[in-house]
């Protein structure tokens, strides 16, 4: 693994090793001093093109816990946007010295046309591009489910999997890089993925994904899931009638209180709710359901350093194969 | 006119038999064995056609040429030497030039940087409506009526959209014999569009360019040509559906043309998976039943012409994230080859339907008088010898066009001009550029 740009083309047994690595980053994160110094003298450059307050800190956390340096290099304010190129900026990290990027980009491809073009040669890690993936979310969602499913089935994570997990994920199927990447890893992972939304929100040709495809979010729930997934949907999404009203998604496909006490019901399921954030409270997602016990928001957030860690990590030490000697 | 008289010995005919072209003034003075026994043949210089194809030289209804306005991405000096390599004897030049050639000036400017050069014959193209904004009527009688005499009137990389204006644009043309050739393309189905709508794009997340969105304009249209008895000719067809529209309008008599791109015929848009934006064209590539649905519609008659769409893009504007990226491919040096591959070479076509699909029907089609001829004595010596045997790596570096945005880099493809005659004049020879055609001043 030279890069992270997709969960489509990551392997199993490399997805196994950043959990399980990512395990010994949790730990890591629980002591007083929160720092390795497997990375001491290397730079991560965080390039972000898009704002994301939320994964760039997480990123920047997990480079530093892994003693590396940070140079945050944010779209706005900066060269680029004055119109240099995405060219110009890869060749002006590799002139820093940058060992590693981290990219975040409003256009699909973005990462992959950074580890491809022959611009820079540092490893490239996607943070998000676009419409296509968000490796890192799923991977802290896999992260996330596999504590909750192992405790489940009364085994230990560590190298565990998801085989015969029944997780949903709802929203905007169509806008959602989240989405993308958490049903090739989840099926990688061997868990059973619905994916339930308005039709005006499913890509045309996602007929043909290893998911099931639904309209009805309670019949989904009524048949057992073992988690949902709710993506943000943004409002704004109305005025091009991917949908009448926020109110009419929220009732058809937002978790509202009343689909929180239906999971009640089905004694023997320890269904959890998990959102990648940020939420729209009340609109795919009721406080009630943000806040309860089933809800992993939380956790995904600082599972989010920890695996952002291991991917760092393997990505960047001199020496990944020994985690041991951690 | 060329000065030089030329013996082409032992070249197949569109793929026929063997036999001699005796080229002189211009002209093909004689075939066969009245070419060798000719007074002219003793002082002529002679041409060993032997193993080789001769056809009718290659007629372009779709090239950018980029001048006047983006001479960076292309000249009609440089774009002209990559149609006479890639065995072209006259290229139409599309109207999105800066400014638009949507007035007299503009085309009679076109034209006369064309015949300066002096590589193939630009005819240049016409905007169909005022800056192809799709809102007002071009000046379209001025044009036809100007040195440039333009009968192919286009708003190519935008659709005229209106269909009042598409009538009235239709019916308007009748009066000069002039065709509209239609960018199909419905603008509020592709808005933001980045490739062909399937399950590529599905996994790729980027915005889809569906195939109705084609289908629906070329439906429209060719009812409206029907309904104004006028005629119609759509430009790179690139999907199964279109093709289907096509067919059923011929077999109600439409006066429809459909042309489709090299590209079309070989690429699908799982290259796109690379991200790599030399893959980024409008009409995007499509899926292979596609491909195949054109091979098909080019060989039994419902497409009629090959169109490069050739559209050189500097390197900046491809050199970067695909959103970003320019559409659109370098087509004029590869276009024979991959005719070749997708269509001889496959068993689909005959040398002989080459012929009709490469030069005879778009010279109809742009009213060229003197291209697309056949081979035979007492006609214009434009005419091209081609290698069928062989085989040669797509190196864009090496090309005449300025444009380094071929798709078909590094593959390796059949078929290689050997020569190329415009007017009798070798503009190819031995593979090579040789020497354009000298300038006279006069008018064409």
């Amino acid at each position: 693994m030279r890069h992270l740009l997709s969960t489509a083309d990551l392997a199993r047994e490399d997805a196994i090793r950043i959990l399980d690595i990512a395990e010994d980053m949790v730990a890591v994160g629980t002591r007083e001093v929160k720092k390795l110094p497997a990375l001491r003298g290397r730079t991560v450059v965080n390039l972000f093109f898009e704002d994301s307050t939320r994964t760039r800190i997480s990123f920047e956390a997990a480079a530093k816990r892994l003693s590396a340096d940070v140079i945050n290099f944010s779209a706005k304010g900066s060269s680029v946007s004055k119109g240099e190129s995405l060219k110009d900026t890869a060749q002006t990290l590799k002139a820093i010295g940058a060992d590693g990027v981290v990219i975040r980009h409003g256009s699909s491809g973005a990462p992959a046309r950074l580890a491809a073009a022959g611009w820079i040669d540092a490893p490239v890690v996607n943070a998000g591009d676009g419409t296509h993936e968000h490796p890192t979310q799923a991977l802290l969602d896999a992260f996330t489910l596999r504590n909750h499913w192992s405790a489940v089935r009364g085994v230990a994570s560590t190298g565990s999997d998801l085989a015969g997990m029944r997780v949903a994920i709802v929203g905007d199927i169509l806008h959602s890089r989240v989405a993308r990447s958490n049903l090739w890893l989840l099926r990688t992972l061997g868990a059973e993925v619905t994916m339930v939304a308005p039709p005006t929100l499913l890509p045309v040709g996602s007929g043909s994904w290893p998911c099931t495809i639904s309209y009805d979010l309670d019949a989904t729930l009524a048949g057992g899931i073992d988690a949902v997934m709710m993506l943000r949907i943004q409002g704004e999404r109305q005025h091009a009638s991917f949908f009448p009203s926020a109110r009419e998604y929220s009732r058809r496909w937002g978790f509202d209180d009343a689909r929180l006490a239906a999971l009640d019901t089905q004694p023997g399921r320890e269904t959890v709710i998990l959102h990648p954030g940020p939420m729209n409270r009340g609109l795919e997602i009721s406080s009630a359901a943000a806040d309860s016990p089933r809800s992993t928001v939380l956790d995904q957030v600082s599972n989010g350093v920890a695996v952002r860690m291991a991917v760092l990590y393997l990505l960047l030490s001199a020496d990944p194969q020994r985690p041991g000697a951690l | 006119m060329s000065t030089t008289t030329y013996l082409i010995r032992g070249a197949a005919l569109a793929g026929g038999a063997a036999t001699d072209l005796l080229l002189d003034g211009g002209t093909i003075v004689a075939t066969g064995t009245a070419a060798s026994t000719h007074a002219a043949a003793a002082t002529a210089e002679v041409i060993d056609a032997t193993g080789l194809i001769a056809l009718p030289g290659m007629v372009d209804l779709h090239t950018h040429l980029r001048e006047p306005g983006r001479e960076d991405a292309e000249t009609v000096e440089t774009g002209t030497q990559a149609a006479a390599r890639g065995g072209f004897t006259a290229v139409h030049a599309m109207a999105n030039s800066t400014p638009v050639a949507d007035t007299a000036g503009v085309v009679e400017q076109v034209h006369n940087l064309g015949q300066r050069s002096g590589w193939v014959d630009v005819r240049p193209v016409g905007a169909v409506t005022v800056g192809l904004a799709g809102t007002q009527l071009s000046e379209l009688g001025a044009m036809a009526d100007s040195r440039a005499r333009v009968r192919v009137f286009s708003d190519d990389g935008m659709c005229v959209w209106d269909p009042v204006l598409m009538r009235r644009a239709l019916e308007y043309v009748k009066a000069f014999d002039g065709v509209i050739a239609q960018h199909a393309q419905e603008p509020r189905l592709t808005e933001g569009a980045q490739m062909n709508e399937g399950e590529v794009s599905a996994v790729l997340g980027l915005a889809g360019w569906p195939a109705v969105a084609e289908e629906s304009i070329i439906a429209r249209d060719v009812l409206l040509a029907q309904h104004v008895g006028s005629r119609l000719h759509v430009c790179h067809v690139s999907t199964a559906g279109s093709v289907e529209i096509i067919r059923w309008a011929k077999s109600l008599g439409i006066d429809v043309t459909a042309e489709a791109t090299p590209h079309h015929l070989l690429l699908t848009d799982e290259l796109v998976r690379s991200y790599d934006p030399v893959y980024k064209v409008n009409p995007p590539l499509r899926r292979e039943a596609d491909v195949l649905a054109l091979r098909a519609g080019l060989a039994d008659g419902t497409i009629d012409v090959i169109g490069t769409d050739h559209a050189p893009h500097p390197s900046e504007a491809k050199d970067c994230e695909w959103a970003q990226a320019a559409m659109g491919m370098t087509g004029l040096e590869t276009a024979l080859s991959v005719v070749q591959h997708t269509m001889v070479d496959t068993g689909l076509i005959g040398w002989d339907d080459v012929a009709r699909i490469t030069s005879a029907t778009p010279a109809v089609i742009g009213r060229l008088e003197d291209q697309g001829r056949p081979l035979a004595a007492g006609e214009p010596a434009n005419l091209i010898l081609v290698d069928p045997s062989a085989r040669w790596t797509v190196r864009p570096e090496q090309m005449a066009t300025k444009g380094r945005n071929s798709p078909f880099a590094g593959m390796e493809l059949p078929g290689s001009v050997r020569a190329t005659f415009f007017r009798g004049h070798p503009t190819v020879l031995d593979g090579a550029l040789n020497t354009p055609l000298a300038y006279t001043g006069a008018a064409s």
